[in-house]
């Protein structure tokens, strides 16, 4: 049934879950009017199934959430730190935050996050690019420009968040990232022919053959009602998009996920299944994994991205890595990426395509 | 190119095709990157004509008219061959619904047809047949709201076309889409209309619409004894199908849905302009002044209309992004039924058994048998089972066959929940989809019971 199909009627509705309250909002997956109680309730319950279903979790797991500050993560953190105390999960959780060093976002939103350090009583860890690689964010962007440097942060920021997990000791790291999120990688990894990403990207526990496994608690879960949730919840969290990527929400596939979602609140969980269930031979054959020689990092080559891109940016010569290089010592490689005029197909440039 | 003959199929001229495709690629970059006045503007291949320039990008900015032709030409006999779709024994149904695409397949198909001809007349053993080609329209005037001089203006610009094309002769088969409903039913297009308004669903509507026109085609072809149904669906129309199919969460049946031959159906359907973008099509028509007939629609609001618009953005951001959305698409594992069946028959003359070959066909998948939606006739998965499992349990009195056995996106879209409204719309269902949901019931229904055995009090498999 397409959205818009609710007979009107004329008093306040009740709930039509717990049938007693007034029914405050409509339910965004769903479309069911039902009121604040019962939102937190199913909100909550439906992650918790999601955990327990997925087996994310073993008790006396040490758990980092990967927190930025904004309200995905901000949300993850309140809800995973409720869902432990009322479930009994057994889990010693830390707040995982990296700093990339961009004056007026990310200083600002650390803030956020040492307050929900406080709010929460969870341990926070930050990590900094300037301590990992000697290199701000800030510094990076002036020498490079605002070409490719979400080619940087994005590099950096993975092992930044693995390498602060090493110093916290975890055994897993839970993602903010919400279905939307997943449907939108989905869609890009078709347009992009990424048929390996394609296969992958819809797990919801990734990385399990390397030092550290992810998971996203919130496959399953609308960006819409995180922001309904931690709305109705008053929750502390940070919104201002990156200075240097102001841009990055308004993506082709993000705008036709949401024109999507309008006509049809399910599309987001059926591309979801559709990723899921696609039938891609398990033959395909992945890159052979090693250890980079300079930093010990997993990686497929000689020396890991980051590596490559660090000495890149030591030696002058910063475009060393970007576009397709085949092999390390091809030194300068042509810029092949267009200019960042046009609009991209890609929303979230920092950081959640890495899957 | 070596050698355009309809008849000759040796691998010889296709490996030479391949490497001149490979050629062209530097140049392609080149004339990208502006190096292409270098070549003073001509034909990327023949260096000797002035490229024609009807599009923006693609092929057709290249080559000369002559040679943009050759080349298009020569990606639908590739599809042709490689996958075995026509061979000189067989009777081919054309899907005409006078739009671009269709209307180059048909000219395509009846060139091919041509040279055949010329060839049978000069073999001095004539063992190799010409194939046979018939048109068909499925006229769905009943159903859209377009004034009756338009519908009857564009049948008779259809039997135009049809019967300006050179001999061998085509038949035109002119069919109304009411007609699936057995032919001595008075009241089809009422019966039509019932079932569609039963569906609430927008996109649902369209979807139901195309499955019954498939429906349609396949029992013209079948009735006129045809071997294959060809459809004109060009790489824009199959990459708009791969993001639909996906967002509705068809994602395990989609690989079905975009090979070159889908023989689940009784006659087996072939897509021989997979590899044509529609633009190279409309150029191709207006190169060659092949008439079109376009019956329009109105803005369409569903999810088949979001998509096709966000594809087409995305085309024009990167001309080459409805490729790559085709090309992931056929990374996916096809179907067992995505070639042709093999030629058992031994009245078939051993000449023509011999020219089926398979250049690129590997043996895909496993032969198991798969089970389908009686609906939309896509592949069912496991998880499916045990969600109609949960369907067959809740409501055991209602009609459940066509839900319990349907896919979870059909089910959405298509089949009303209400279990009154299910009955009635199971009711006005066409025979050959009714008779498919029973025929999925003798063995795959059986799959289910045998999951729910232990429940059951009767033994009877009547009851359901």
């Amino acid at each position: 049934m397409e959205a818009d199909a609710k007979p009107k009627k004329s008093g306040p509705r009740l709930c039509c879950i717990c049938n007693q309250r007034r029914a405050v909002l409509k339910r965004p997956k769903t479309l069911e009017q039902i009121c604040r109680e019962c939102f937190y309730e199913v909100f909550e319950e439906e992650i918790h199934q999601v955990i327990v279903e997925n087996q994310l979790f073993k008790p006396g797991d040490r758990i980092a959430i990967g927190a930025s500050g904004g309200k995905d993560s901000t949300v993850l953190a309140y809800v995973l730190s409720e869902l432990n105390r009322r479930h009994n999960y057994g889990l010693d959780l830390f707040l995982l935050s990296v700093d990339e060093g961009i004056t007026g976002y990310r200083d600002d939103s650390l803030e956020t996050v040492k307050r929900n350090e406080l709010q929460y009583g969870l341990p926070l860890k930050i990590v900094s690019y300037k301590d990992l690689y000697g290199w701000t964010m800030d510094e990076i962007v002036k020498m490079i420009g605002l070409k490719n440097n979400c080619t940087f942060c994005g590099v950096f920021r993975r092992q930044a968040l693995d390498r602060g997990a090493a110093l916290l000791k975890v055994d897993k790291v839970a993602t903010g990232h919400n279905a939307d999120d997943i449907a939108e990688t989905v869609l890009l990894n078709i347009l992009r022919g990424d048929i390996a990403r394609l296969s992958r990207c819809t797990s919801i526990t990734t990385g399990e053959d390397g030092p550290i496994p992810r998971c996203k608690p919130f496959k399953y879960t609308y960006e819409k009602e995180i922001v309904m949730y931690a709305y109705f919840k008053k929750l502390d969290y940070f919104s201002t998009e990156c200075i240097y990527s102001p841009n990055a929400y308004r993506g082709f596939a993000r705008e036709f996920i949401k024109d999507l979602e309008r006509i049809r609140p399910r599309a987001i969980l059926d591309i979801i299944t559709s990723g899921e269930n696609f039938r891609i031979s398990t033959s395909t054959k992945m890159p052979e994994q090693g250890t980079c020689e300079r930093c010990g990092y997993i990686s497929s080559q000689k020396w890991c991205k980051a590596c490559v891109l660090l000495e890149g940016l030591n030696r002058g010569l910063p475009k060393l890595g970007i576009g397709r290089s085949r092999g390390l010592n091809n030194d300068i490689k042509k810029d092949t990426k267009q200019g960042g005029g046009t609009k991209s197909i890609e929303s979230k440039q920092c950081g959640s395509l890495d899957f | 190119m070596a050698c355009n003959s309809a008849t000759c199929n040796s691998s010889g001229c296709y490996k030479e095709y391949e490497v001149e495709e490979e050629q062209r690629q530097p140049t392609t970059r080149g004339g990208i990157n502006g190096s292409a006045t270098t070549h003073q503007n001509l034909c990327v291949k023949c260096k000797s004509n002035e490229p024609v320039c009807c599009g923006i990008g693609g092929d057709d900015a290249r080559f000369c008219k002559d040679c943009f032709k050759t080349n298009l030409y020569g990606k639908f006999k590739q599809a042709v061959s490689y996958n075995a779709m026509i061979t000189p024994s067989d009777k081919v149904l054309v899907a005409f619904s006078g739009g671009p695409s269709s209307r180059v397949v048909l000219q395509f198909v009846h060139e091919m047809q041509c040279r055949a001809q010329k060839n049978f007349d000069a073999s001095k053993d004539r063992s190799l047949p010409v194939f046979g080609v018939g048109v068909a329209f499925i006229d769905e005037s009943s159903i859209h709201s377009f004034a009756s001089q338009d519908a009857e203006k564009a049948i008779e610009d259809i039997r135009s076309i049809v019967s300006n094309l050179a001999p061998p002769e085509k038949e035109l088969y002119v069919v109304p889409i009411e007609n699936i409903f057995s032919s001595d039913n008075i009241d089809g297009k009422e019966r039509m209309k019932k079932l569609l308004d039963a569906v609430s669903d927008v996109t649902g509507k369209e979807d139901l619409l195309i499955h019954l026109r498939m429906l349609s085609l396949q029992r013209v072809a079948s009735q006129n004894r045809y071997t294959r149904v060809v459809l004109g669906s060009c790489t824009s129309r199959i990459a708009c199908h791969v993001i639909s199919a996906t967002v509705k969460g068809q994602g395990y049946s989609l690989s079905a849905d975009i090979q070159y031959v889908d023989s689940r159906w009784q006659v087996p359907v072939v897509l021989p302009l997979r590899d044509c973008p529609a633009q190279e099509l409309n150029t191709l028509c207006s190169l060659d002044g092949l008439k079109i007939v376009e019956l329009l629609n109105g803005p369409c609001s569903s999810i088949n209309g979001l998509v096709s618009s966000f594809v087409k953005v995305l085309q024009e951001e990167n001309p080459s992004r409805e490729c790559t959305i085709v090309r992931t698409a056929g990374k996916l594992t096809p179907f067992h039924f995505n070639r042709i069946p093999d030629i058992h028959d031994s009245s078939v003359p051993l000449a023509t058994r011999r020219r089926q070959k398979r250049h690129s066909i590997k043996p895909n998948g496993s032969l198991s048998s798969e089970s389908f939606c009686p609906i939309c006739n896509s592949p069912l998965n496991k998880s499916n089972f045990s969600s109609s499992l949960r369907s067959l349990q809740s409501n055991e009195n209602s009609d459940i066959f066509a839900a319990a056995a349907a896919c979870s996106s059909c089910q959405f879209q298509i089949i009303p929940k209400e279990p009154s409204l299910m009955e009635q719309f199971v009711s006005l269902l066409p025979q050959p989809l009714i008779t498919r949901a029973k025929h999925g019931d003798r063995g795959d229904f059986s799959l289910l019971r045998e999951q729910i055995q232990e429940f059951l009090l009767s033994d009877g498999e009547d009851e359901i």
